[in-house]
C-alpha cells in the first residue's frame, strides 16, 4: 500500500509540520507502509490547462503521476481567505475526473482562527466526494495556537493525527477487502 | 442516404474499427513491433471483408502506444490489400491537418480502392498532437470548426475560393484528383457530451458516434438531438445516417468474454488514458441494456437489435482489437461475426 501526504500550499510551515509528524507515525507504528511526502513548496506547477495528466511532462507529470498511483491520500491545508489555497484546487484540476475512485482520503486542515473549522466540510469534502474519494470523515483541524516553533504542543491535535493514520489505513484494508471479494464474485 | 452510400433497405452495417494502438500484452508484458501490428491490421482488414463485414476503418493518435499515426497511409494499403469493404478513417485529425491535404490523400484512396473511401473526421479526444504539429490548443474549437468546413466545401466544389484563420486563402484553386463518385462521404465524429452532435446537425453531416460504455438509453440523446437539429436547419433527417462505434468481444459464453478482454482493456486504457477500466462497471456491461457489445454471439446479438431499435442507426463498427489483443482472437471474433451475428443482424434490420 502506497499513502501520499499531500502538502498543499507553497507558503508556510505548519501544514508541513503537521504532516511530518503524520510521517513519522507511519513509520514508527506502519513501517511496513510505503509513504512519500509531495510538498508542492517543492514542484513548479503549471495551471492546468485541460489536457490528459499523462501529457504533463516536468514536475507536473511527476506529481500527478504520483498522486494517482496512491492507495492513500492525507490531504494537508492552510486556510486563506476562508477557502483551500490556489495550489491545491490546482491539483485536483490537474487530475482526471474520478481520479480518487478506490482511493482513501483522509484531511488536516491547519487554520490561524477556528472560524474556518467549516472551510474544509464546505468546500473540501464536496471536491473530493466529486472525485469519487473515499473520505475519513473526521478530520484534523489544528489552530495557530497549537504550533510552537515548528513543533505540535498540543497532545489532543497529536492523538487525532495518530487515529487518522490508524483510520486512513483500516479504511483502506477494508475497502480493498470489499473491492477484492466483489471482484471474486464476477467471475472474469 | 444513397449519397452516404448506405442501402437502408439491406439493413444495419457492420464494421470494425482500430485506433491503432500498440501495448504490451497484458499477460506477457510483450509487445509486438510497430511493424507487425501495421501488417496486422491491414490483415484484419483482409479478414473482415472476407468475412462479409460492410466497413473497416483506421484511426490516428499521436502519442505514446499508437502505431497508425500515419492513418491515410495504412488505409491505402487496406485499399490495395481489399477490393469490396468499404473503407475510413475514424478519425481524421482535421483540426491539425490542412484540409486540401487530407482531401488529396483520401481522394487518391478512394480511386486506388475504387470509390470505397469515407472520411470520419474528429476534434482529437488528446490534445499532445497540437504541441507536436505546431497548433495552439487555445483554439481547439475554431480550428476544428474552420478546416472541417472547408473539408466539406473541397468536397462539394471542384474550384475552391476561401478564405480563413488558419490557412492560406484558396483563390479559384482546383483540388485534385477527385474521388471516384465525385464525392466522399464525409461524416463529423462525436463523442461525450451532446454539444458536438448539435453542431453535426447545424452542418447537416452524418454523424459517428463513439459508445464506450453505459446504459444505450445515454446516448440516444445525442441522436435524438442530432436528428432535431437538422430539423430545425431544414434538412430531413432521413437522408443523414447515424454510426456508433463502441467496444466488442465475443466469445463461447458471456463471462469468457469478459474475462477475455478485461485485461485488455483495464490495462490498455491505464498506459494510454491514465486511469483503469472499474470492473463494477464492465461488469454491469453484460446487461443488454448497455451499449458495450461484449459477450456471447446471442448477447451481443440482442444488444446490437436492441441498439439498432432505439437509435434507428445505419452502422456499428466494433473495436476488439485494443490493448495488444493476440490476433489469433482476432481472426476468432471475425469468424463468429461472420457465421453468427451478421447473418442474424442482416436478418432482423433488413426491410422486409
Amino acid at each position: 500500500m502506497k499513502v501520499v501526504l499531500l502538502q498543499s500550499s507553497i507558503v508556510g510551515s505548519k501544514t508541513r509540520t503537521a504532516l511530518e509528524y503524520v510521517e513519522s507515525v507511519f513509520k514508527d507504528k506502519h513501517p511496513q507502509i510505503v509513504v512519500e511526502m509531495l510538498d508542492l513548496a517543492d514542484y513548479d506547477l503549471p495551471f492546468s490547462d485541460g489536457r490528459n495528466y499523462l501529457e504533463y511532462t516536468g514536475d507536473a507529470g511527476y506529481v500527478t503521476k504520483t498522486l494517482m498511483e496512491a492507495d492513500a491520500l492525507i490531504i494537508g491545508t492552510p486556510v486563506f481567505q476562508a477557502s483551500i489555497p490556489a495550489t491545491l484546487k490546482n491539483i485536483f484540476d490537474l487530475l482526471p475526473e474520478e481520479a480518487f475512485l478506490d482511493k482513501v482520503v483522509g484531511i488536516i486542515v491547519t487554520a490561524g482562527s477556528s472560524k474556518h473549522y467549516l472551510i474544509a466540510e464546505t468546500q473540501l469534502k464536496p471536491i473530493i466526494s466529486y472525485m469519487k474519494g473515499q473520505l475519513i470523515q473526521s478530520y484534523v483541524f489544528i489552530e495557530e495556537k497549537d504550533f510552537y516553533r515548528k513543533e505540535i504542543i498540543n497532545d489532543d491535535v497529536l492523538f487525532r493525527m495518530d487515529r487518522l493514520v490508524e483510520d486512513v489505513l483500516s479504511m483502506a484494508k477494508a475497502l480493498e477487502d470489499i473491492r477484492l471479494a466483489k471482484e471474486a464474485e464476477y467471475g472474469f | 442516404m444513397e449519397s452516404y452510400g448506405l442501402n437502408p433497405d439491406r439493413g444495419l452495417e457492420f464494421g470494425l474499427y482500430t485506433l491503432g494502438d500498440h501495448i504490451p500484452n497484458p499477460h506477457t508484458g510483450q509487445r509486438i513491433s510497430a511493424q507487425q501490428r501495421i501488417k496486422e491490421i491491414i490483415e484484419l482488414a483482409k479478414l473482415a471483408e472476407q468475412a462479409g463485414l460492410d466497413f473497416f476503418s483506421v484511426g490516428e493518435s499521436h502519442q505514446a502506444y499508437f502505431t497508425t499515426q500515419a492513418h491515410s497511409v495504412v488505409l491505402s494499403a487496406i485499399a490495395q490489400a481489399t477490393e469490396k469493404i468499404k473503407i475510413g478513417s475514424s478519425s481524421t485529425i482535421v483540426s491539425t491537418a490542412d484540409p486540401v491535404r487530407v482531401y488529396e490523400d483520401f481522394a487518391t484512396i478512394d480511386l486506388i480502392s475504387d470509390g470505397r473511401t469515407e472520411i470520419i473526421a474528429g476534434r482529437a479526444s488528446r490534445i499532445g498532437l497540437f504541441e507536436l504539429l505546431g497548433y495552439d490548443v487555445k483554439d481547439y474549437e475554431e480550428l476544428f470548426e474552420e478546416k472541417f468546413e472547408l473539408l466539406l466545401k473541397i468536397n462539394e466544389e471542384p474550384r475552391i475560393t476561401w478564405e480563413g484563420r488558419f490557412r492560406a486563402p484558396l483563390k479559384d484553386a482546383e483540388v485534385l484528383p477527385r474521388p471516384k463518385k465525385g464525392k466522399l462521404p464525409i461524416w463529423r465524429a462525436v463523442g461525450g457530451p451532446p454539444g458536438s452532435a448539435i453542431r453535426a446537425g447545424m452542418q447537416g453531416v452524418p454523424m459517428f458516434l463513439a459508445t464506450l460504455g453505459g446504459p444505450a438509453t445515454s446516448f440516444k440523446y445525442s441522436i435524438d438531438v442530432y436528428r432535431e437539429t437538422l430539423r430545425e436547419q431544414g434538412y430531413d433527417p432521413k437522408q443523414f445516417p447515424v454510426a456508433t462505434a463502441g467496444f466488442f468481444y465475443a466469445a463461447e459464453t458471456t463471462q469468457e468474454a469478459q474475462r477475455t478482454y478485461y485485461p485488455y482493456i483495464n490495462e490498455g486504457m491505464k498506459l494510454t488514458n491514465g486511469r483503469g477500466y472499474p470492473k463494477q462497471h464492465f461488469a454491469q456491461g453484460a446487461d443488454p441494456r448497455d451499449v458495450m457489445n461484449i459477450g456471447s454471439p446471442d448477447l451481443i446479438i440482442e444488444k446490437i437489435l436492441y441498439q439498432h431499435e432505439l437509435f434507428g442507426h445505419q452502422r456499428y463498427i466494433a473495436q476488439m482489437d485494443f490493448g495488444g489483443m493476440p490476433f489469433e482472437n482476432l481472426m476468432k471474433n471475425v469468424e463468429i461475426i461472420g457465421e453468427k451475428i451478421l447473418p442474424a443482424i442482416r436478418k432482423y434490420t433488413r426491410k422486409k
